[in-house]
């Protein structure tokens, strides 16, 4: 994968694929620290405990027709090149959260990428998941909740193409504001 | 700047218009989202589907779909009219969206040429 936003949203995949009604995505950019922490947690039906350890493997995945599932692996050597790691903490009936760390200033870190392209697409293919992201930018913080958006909108789908319209601005712009923006 | 206050305007405009929408006998495009067909550009695909619909404001379901097993073909995505076969398309690019979406999807011709699976209505 060429950003980590992809692989966001690979992993928000698999929390729909758990079924989850909630994804909520964090990424913390500690320039300072030289810290990027990304965390996703949803309450999927979670990873049962003797499976934990495997789902790292690439050749593990717990879907029945080929035996393989690449999604957590390239994550984890994405943050392990990056001087980072990646952390899965997952209970069954409760959700699974994946937390990816890397080295900020690192030159083998992937760059963040279209942040909003994940989260729209995650939004636009999901209107009955709840999303919330909160991204920070040292003092800076950007939360949208899809619940909050969900109650402006009565009857009508978040995924309505009009609303999605309405909803790339208001992401791309707070993703802009964080980082200078105007 | 985006504001709720937009969003408000827009549910009342968006709500005179809605009534004829409902979920029976819609059009469906289905996104191949599995590690394979995001590595190769499936969030693109989507981003040119949505504009797609947002600029001919087409009433379709869109949704998605794990590894079927035909990595070297994604990315992909399937069209199916109400009550024909579902017919995948691989290795798209989003310039080929806007193809797909008036040839097959307004006009009910199947892009041949694009077209690497027909799964017939009924079937699986």
């Amino acid at each position: 994968m060429r950003e980590l936003s992809l692989h966001i949203l690979d992993i928000a995949q698999n929390s729909i694929a758990a079924s989850a009604s909630i994804i909520e995505i964090y990424i913390d950019e500690n320039s300072i620290q030289d810290r990027l922490t990304i965390r996703i947690a949803d309450n999927g039906r979670g990873i049962p405990q003797h499976q934990l350890a495997q789902v790292m493997d690439p050749f593990f995945t717990s879907r029945k027709t080929r035996g393989v599932g690449l999604g957590l692996a390239l994550f984890a050597q994405a943050a392990k090149g990056a001087e980072g790691e990646l952390l899965i903490d997952s209970n069954v009936g409760t959700g699974t959260t994946v937390t990816a760390t890397f080295r900020y200033s690192h030159i083998d870190r992937a760059p963040l990428g279209d942040l909003a392209g994940t989260l729209l697409g995650v939004i636009m293919l999901n209107p009955e998941v709840e999303v919330v992201y909160q991204h920070t930018c040292l003092e800076r913080t950007l939360c949208i909740d899809t619940r909050e958006i969900k109650s402006e909108l009565g009857s009508i789908a978040i995924n309505h193409p009009a609303v999605m319209n309405w909803l790339e601005g208001f992401v791309r712009e707070g993703i802009d504001d964080l980082y200078g923006g105007e | 700047m985006k504001s709720l206050e937009e969003l408000r305007e827009l549910r009342a405009e968006l709500e005179k218009e809605i009534s004829a929408r409902n979920s029976e006998g819609k059009p469906k495009i289905i996104i191949g989202m599995g590690t394979c067909g995001i590595a190769a550009g499936a969030r693109d695909i989507l981003q040119a589907v949505t504009q797609e619909l947002r600029k001919r404001n087409l009433d379709v379901i869109t949704t998605q779909t794990g590894c079927i097993g035909m990595c070297e073909q994604e990315p992909l995505m399937d069209v199916q009219l109400p009550g024909q076969d579902r017919i995948t398309y691989g290795k798209i690019t989003a310039k080929d969206v806007e193809r797909i979406v008036v040839e097959h999807l307004i006009n009910g011709n199947v892009v041949a040429e694009l077209a690497v699976a027909r799964l017939e209505e009924g079937g699986v």
